[in-house]
């Protein structure tokens, strides 16, 4: 495996240092891996950050989105509490400094301040009056709790402690949940009574009715001991102990996350009262307020591996074009290696047969002579016996020289294909020079020959002393065909890619037959002529400069050879 | 003109080439001399106007490419047959832009040389006529 950290240290030098040494295609597979972990690093890295940034981000605003409401509900609702407790217990001490104990004492008159109380304000359930020795001496209310003590009562003693008590819910007598708001009143002669009225917790519930929460969620009154102060719907029953522990006591309203006893991820917004013992609480399950943002978080991770997915296809696209274009340049590279090593090797064995041709030449020419010469003395000698023997042997020792001369000329001709230089060059400037050449023989002989070149003839690669001898032999050629006096007319032209040059004359034409076999090696027609190279060395020589040559002819009218050349070169000419 | 009285100069280092090269034209009838490096044809060449000159490109001391080169600049009327025993036509290419007459291979036919060697006079003949095109 390759450590990401180095490739991204020293991306290149790692990768040069493969090439150097990795060998093919080992190499390649090795170059591909460090090239598409780099590029995957390259673009996963950021990719990676944005989205793991986006996401915590997003989780952290949508939190907090959640969490505001929550904590503004409660402490709403906690002021709804306040505000219900404080206007109970203001009613109740304004009617203790309002009346006078006499007055409070009658039944009559409590009966109506009573009734009063009921009308404006919900939840009075009943109002009694209480001696300072704990005796209930008036009672409005639906049970008969007159002259009932409550001396030993906890709520009794803090009340003369305090002048003003809010209970915890409880049962008492009466087997409901209420509430007891109890006001101490002094009168200016130094005597104390009690105002103690109770309230039913139906209001309470319909506070938190009034939050309207979702169903899932839940919202609860509760007091500093634990104890449910109504009724909680996962929670437990109203004064029962609430199935997990108080939150930590603050004097602002908080929002915390944990696991109810239920099992659920839920935020538990909650707030204390500062004047009573009670805490609200309202729960509200993660799941059901984070389903927005599980949405969105399924979407982030769905774009993320579209992403990565997308970054994965580009990086081995992109992995396959520049390990292919590599590749390619490198097959070329070799390629052509090969071939200036093969072409090389050529042209040495090229050399080597031109020397070898050339040192056998020479010899061969002085064998010649001399046969020559012993058949010139024999033909100028008189008859002897052995002089026919003789003869016969001088003509087979010339034989045997015209068959090395084929041989070597084969040599020569094998060397010159070897010898192939390509450059960029005029073809026109090419046919002119070699038209020169001839221009003596052609003068002598009264021949017209005419050169038709395009002057917009594009220049070619090819190999100039290639092309000057091909021109050479057709209109060596082409004089020799024609008789003294004749016409000979080479044309150049662009043809598509091709630049076709064609020789025309108009001599003796050729036969059928004779067509056949011209393109064949060391057929000839015209003994001793010309330069000893034949159309089948010249159609050699168009074929390995890529190009064609085609003939006409018609005896008795004339002969034209086109040529066909590319524009460019085409193949390795080995 | 006879073919007696042709002035012919063979000029090649291969010495047992050249002159039974000579003998064999004498034979026929044609006077021929022999120089075997391009220092002494060129002597030749300057004493004796030869009508053609049979040259080997390939020689020690002077080239025979460079010997053809100055008889053009001195005496262009003398005409010049090129011999190479080298398969590269580039000599013989190179050699016919310097203003020789024509080039062959070695082994050489005697009367393929002879043909060549009278084309040759005759066109050197004809170009003495016409003025200023001496040289072809």
């Amino acid at each position: 495996m390759i450590k990401l950290a180095d490739i991204i240290k020293h991306p290149l030098r790692e990768l040069q240092s493969d090439v150097d040494e990795a060998e093919s295609p080992v190499r390649y597979v090795v170059l591909r891996r460090k090239i598409f972990a780099l590029m995957a690093a390259a673009t996963l890295i950021p990719l990676l950050a944005m989205g793991a940034l986006n996401y915590y981000e997003h989780q952290t605003t949508m939190a907090r989105e959640i969490q505001n409401p929550l904590r503004v509900l409660v402490n709403k609702t906690k002021n709804s509490f306040e505000l219900f407790l404080t206007e109970r217990s203001s009613t109740v001490s304004l009617i203790a400094s309002a009346y006078t104990y006499q007055e409070l004492a009658d039944e009559k008159k409590l009966a109506r301040i009573f009734s009063v109380m009921k009308k404006e304000f919900k939840g009075f359930v009943d109002l009694g009056l209480i001696d300072d020795s704990g005796t209930q001496v008036n009672y409005v209310g639906p049970y008969a709790l007159k002259g009932k003590n409550y001396a030993e009562q906890r709520w009794f003693q803090e009340v003369r402690l305090k002048g003003k008590y809010v209970s915890d819910v409880f049962m008492g007598f009466r087997k409901f949940p209420h509430v007891i708001v109890a006001v101490q009143h002094m009168t200016e002669d130094g005597r104390t009574w009690i105002l103690r009225a109770t309230l039913d917790t139906h209001q309470f519930e319909r506070i938190i009715a009034s939050m309207s929460l979702e169903p899932d969620a839940d919202a609860f009154l509760v007091n500093a001991q634990g104890i449910l102060q109504t009724s909680s719907n996962n929670y437990g029953k109203v004064l029962e102990k609430m199935s997990f522990p108080m939150p930590p006591q603050t004097y602002e309203p908080a929002v915390l996350t944990m696991v109810d006893p239920l099992g659920r991820e839920v935020y538990l917004a909650y707030a204390y009262f500062p004047e009573a013992n009670f805490a609200l609480v309202a729960v509200k399950p993660r799941g059901s307020v984070l389903k927005t943002w599980y949405t969105v978080r399924g979407d982030l991770l769905f774009i993320f591996a579209l992403g990565v997915l997308a970054v994965f296809v580009a990086a081995y696209r992109v992995t396959n074009v520049l390990i292919g274009r590599m590749k390619e340049s490198e097959e070329r590279r070799e390629m052509a290696l090969r071939q200036v090593e093969h072409s090389q090797k050529l042209s040495s064995i090229g050399r080597l047969a031109a020397g070898v041709a050339h040192e056998i030449n020479n010899p061969l020419a002085i064998i010649n002579e001399k046969a020559g010469l012993m058949k010139d003395i024999m033909a100028r000698e008189q008859d002897f016996p052995a002089k026919a023997r003789i003869d016969g042997q001088v003509e087979s020792i010339l034989r045997a020289v015209e068959r090395c001369r084929g041989i070597t000329h084969r040599m020569l001709g094998f060397a010159r294909r070897m010898d192939v230089s390509i450059e960029d060059l005029d073809v026109g400037e090419i046919i002119k020079e070699t038209a020169g050449f001839l221009s003596n023989e052609a003068m002598h002989r009264k021949v017209d020959v005419r050169l038709e070149i395009d002057p917009e003839l594009p220049r070619i690669n090819s190999d100039r002393s290639q092309l000057q001898q091909v021109f050479l032999n057709l209109f060596n050629n082409a004089l020799a065909a024609v008789a003294d006096g004749g016409r000979i007319l080479a044309t150049a032209r662009e043809v598509g890619d091709n630049v076709e040059i064609s020789v025309r004359d108009n001599g003796c034409g050729m036969s059928d037959e004779t067509l056949k076999h011209i393109f064949e090696p060391f057929f000839t027609t015209k003994k001793g002529k010309g330069t000893g190279l034949g159309l089948s060395i010249t159609y050699g020589i168009i074929k390995r400069l890529g190009g064609d040559i085609a003939v006409e002819s018609e005896q008795g009218v004339g002969t034209t050879l086109t040529i066909t050349l590319p524009k460019g070169q085409r193949e390795a000419l080995a | 003109m006879n073919a007696k009285d042709w002035k012919i100069l063979l000029v090649d280092d291969e010495r047992e080439f050249i002159t039974t090269l000579a003998e064999r034209l004498e034979l026929r009838g044609i006077p021929a001399r022999v120089a075997f490096d391009g220092e002494s044809a060129l002597e030749a060449i300057a004493a004796e106007e030869p009508h053609v000159v049979i040259l080997d490109v390939l020689m020690p001391g002077i080239k025979g490419l460079e010997v053809l080169e100055r008889v053009k600049r001195t005496n262009p009327l003398v005409q010049v047959l090129l011999l190479t025993g080298h398969g590269s036509t580039r000599d013989g290419i190179e050699g016919m832009r310097l203003g020789a007459y024509d080039y062959m291979m070695k082994p050489l036919n005697i009367d393929t040389l002879i043909e060549k060697m009278e084309s040759a006079i005759d066109y050197a003949k004809k170009a003495a006529a016409l003025p200023g095109k001496s040289d072809g």
